[in-house]
């Protein structure tokens, strides 16, 4: 430090103040957006706030009432139920179908729209169109049954189908980002691969299985893991197919809203539940970001 | 590709047909090798053809009856809507529902103040996230890796985690103590406070040698000049990929808009459309119009730039 002049130190602070001057709005907005509400959630998880006084501090008393509500545990229930439902259609399905289409020589810039165009529908559109599909009197679904000869399905208003119905709909509107991502992972595989696969006399079924599952294992696992953290996330499909009151389809995200805007207003309760969403979420987000970057 | 019969191969000489193979795949010109061979699906061609057929029928019937279902739904009569038969091609013609809807729903309000959100947000996110992406890239500041590890650890929360917190912020903004409530600031900070945008913008300045700012500097410029003049010039794909990106997660964003905007005249079309479906006042044919009109700006725009959206999503998906 001591070679550094006078005039080389003023230099570097202006350098670095105007360094910071152009990082000043992204710092503002990451501190009070980001950083500040992670601080202030975990906070307000030990208080009692519902607006009507200033927030005080309660110990655990959040967790215990969380612990102590029935709604806490049929919520995760669902919730982890949801997410089973939607990796056994949205993650095995794409696999597939990106397979399928990686093999067609025709259409392929057709396909590839086709399976993206729910994806750019705003997921509301998405949820209320298939609203009307699933009314049970003269829906769509219900007439091509009928038509069909099927027996009849009361899909979201039943406690037995309504699940299905809410990943049904989720995996229409989602699948085609993750067919995509496996379509370009397809076509990263060398294809000399299955051409030595072939000579070896590897079946089709065989070169599926030891030649392209292995190359595709990254993106698989990594997909897996966005398809987890986004799924926990589940709150417009019960929100407007099912409502927020339905114990059938109440999800850890609905729950949280139930508590801070509808029925109790009580925002503690609410950061409490977002603690703990927060803590089995993270869990799978870092092990995201650490195979994602690892390369830097 | 060509139809006409491969040479037959004969079974177990390996070194003869391989060259013969390799020559008709490079003259084909299609992709690279797949899972089944070019040969193979040759011989098989009937097969390939109705699977092909097959996947074109029950694709467009999965994928895009739908839509056609929304956008003709709109134009029957409410009595052929309500049919417990349903047409496929509607028997009816009412496109004026859409003009209907769009003033009687008041469309037209909530699309303008999407588009506004959506415009503001753009422009806002954009111009702090390249601030911060240039200064870590090119200025290097000290603690400039801790502001940047920071930023990607907000990766990691998930949105659900900060919905109450972040909620309480934007109602009374601490040290400035104002509220943000239904105002379009609600959105627009939040949203410029994107982690993602901030490393992708990095990452590609990051590549532009320093050799031309370098010799800017020389001639005069400024910072600002070098960031204006050189780096945003070189920089319009990575510019053109995020603003979609950032226009349509504006447009599909349904929760925080929920929370933030509960005044009618400030919402969104989503939470519009939300709250009118659950009322009865408007007729089903004319909320199937708001639908697809919601749904027309992210489709137009899907189809506009749908190379820069896979190309994104599919770099997205490769290593970081």
């Amino acid at each position: 430090m001591a070679v550094l002049s006078a005039a080389k130190v003023r230099r570097k602070i202006s350098d670095n103040l105007l360094a910071y001057a152009f990082m000043a709005a992204g710092l503002a907005c990451f501190a009070f957006f980001s950083w500040y509400p992670l601080v202030k959630g975990v906070i307000l998880s030990f208080q009692q706030d519902n607006f009507v006084v200033p927030p005080y501090w309660v110990g655990l008393d959040n967790y215990k009432a969380l612990f102590d509500d029935p709604l806490f545990y049929t919520a995760w229930k669902n919730t982890l139920l949801f997410t089973g439902l939607a990796l056994v259609f949205g993650f095995v399905l794409p696999f597939f179908i990106a397979v399928l289409l990686n093999e067609f020589r025709h259409f392929s810039g057709y396909f590839r729209v086709l399976v993206y165009l729910p994806v750019m529908l705003p997921p509301i559109v998405a949820v209320l169109l298939w609203k009307y599909f699933y009314d049970p009197g003269n829906g769509l679904f219900n007439t091509v049954l009928r038509g069909v000869g099927l027996p009849e399905s009361q899909w979201t208003q039943s406690s037995g189908t309504a699940m299905i119905s809410l990943v049904l709909v989720s995996t229409w509107a989602n699948l085609g980002g993750a067919t995509l991502m496996y379509l370009a992972a397809l076509q990263g595989i060398p294809g000399e691969l299955y051409e030595a696969a072939e000579l070896d006399g590897a079946s089709i079924w065989q070169r599926l299985r030891h030649v392209t599952l292995p190359q595709m294992r990254f993106i698989m696992l990594v997909l897996l893991l966005l398809q987890i953290i986004a799924t926990m996330q589940v709150f417009i499909e019960p929100y407007a197919l099912t409502g927020t009151s339905n114990p059938d389809t109440i999800t850890v995200m609905v729950l949280v809203y139930r508590y801070a805007f509808t029925v109790n207003n009580d925002f503690g309760l609410a950061a409490a539940m977002s603690v703990l969403l927060f803590v089995v979420l993270g869990a799978f987000s870092a092990l995201y970001l650490r195979l994602t970057r690892s390369g830097d | 590709m060509t139809l006409t019969a491969p040479p037959r191969t004969p079974p177990g000489v390996a070194p003869a047909p391989a060259p013969a193979r390799r020559r008709r795949i490079s003259t084909s010109g299609t992709a690279s090798r797949t899972l089944i061979s070019a040969v193979d699906l040759q011989r098989h061609r009937k097969l390939y053809f109705t699977v092909l057929g097959l996947t074109l029928l029950v694709f467009t019937l999965v994928f895009l009856f739908p839509l056609y279902w929304m956008v003709t739904g709109a134009v029957k009569s409410p009595a052929e809507f309500a049919r417990s038969t349903p047409t496929f091609i509607p028997e009816s013609w009412h496109p004026e529902t859409y003009a209907t809807a769009w003033t009687n729903m008041r469309i037209a309000k909530y699309f303008t103040n999407t588009v506004f959100y959506a415009t503001g947000g753009w422009l806002i996110s954009l111009l702090v996230d390249v601030g911060v992406a240039y200064a870590l890239s090119k200025l290097k500041p000290i603690f400039g890796k801790v502001v940047l590890g920071l930023m990607l650890a907000s990766l990691m929360l998930p949105a659900a985690a900060l919905l109450v917190p972040a909620y309480k912020t934007v109602v009374d903004v601490p040290l400035f103590h104002v509220n943000l409530l239904n105002t379009p600031w609600a959105l627009w900070l939040p949203a410029a406070a994107n982690a993602f945008n901030v490393y992708v913008l990095k990452r590609f300045f990051d590549q532009i040698p320093d050799d031309l700012l370098d010799a800017a500097s020389i001639d005069g410029a400024g910072k600002l000049r070098q960031l204006w003049s050189i780096i945003l010039p070189l920089s319009r794909p990575v510019l053109g990929v995020t603003s979609i990106f950032i226009i349509v997660a504006m447009w599909k964003d349904f929760l925080w808009p929920l929370l933030v905007l509960q005044d009618p005249e400030s919402q969104t079309l989503s939470v519009a459309l939300a709250r009118l479906s659950n009322t009865s006042q408007v007729p089903p044919t004319e909320f199937m119009a708001g639908l697809a009109i919601a749904s027309l700006p992210m489709i137009v725009v899907f189809l506009i730039f749908q190379r820069s959206i896979i190309g994104g999503l599919s770099a997205g998906s490769m290593k970081g």
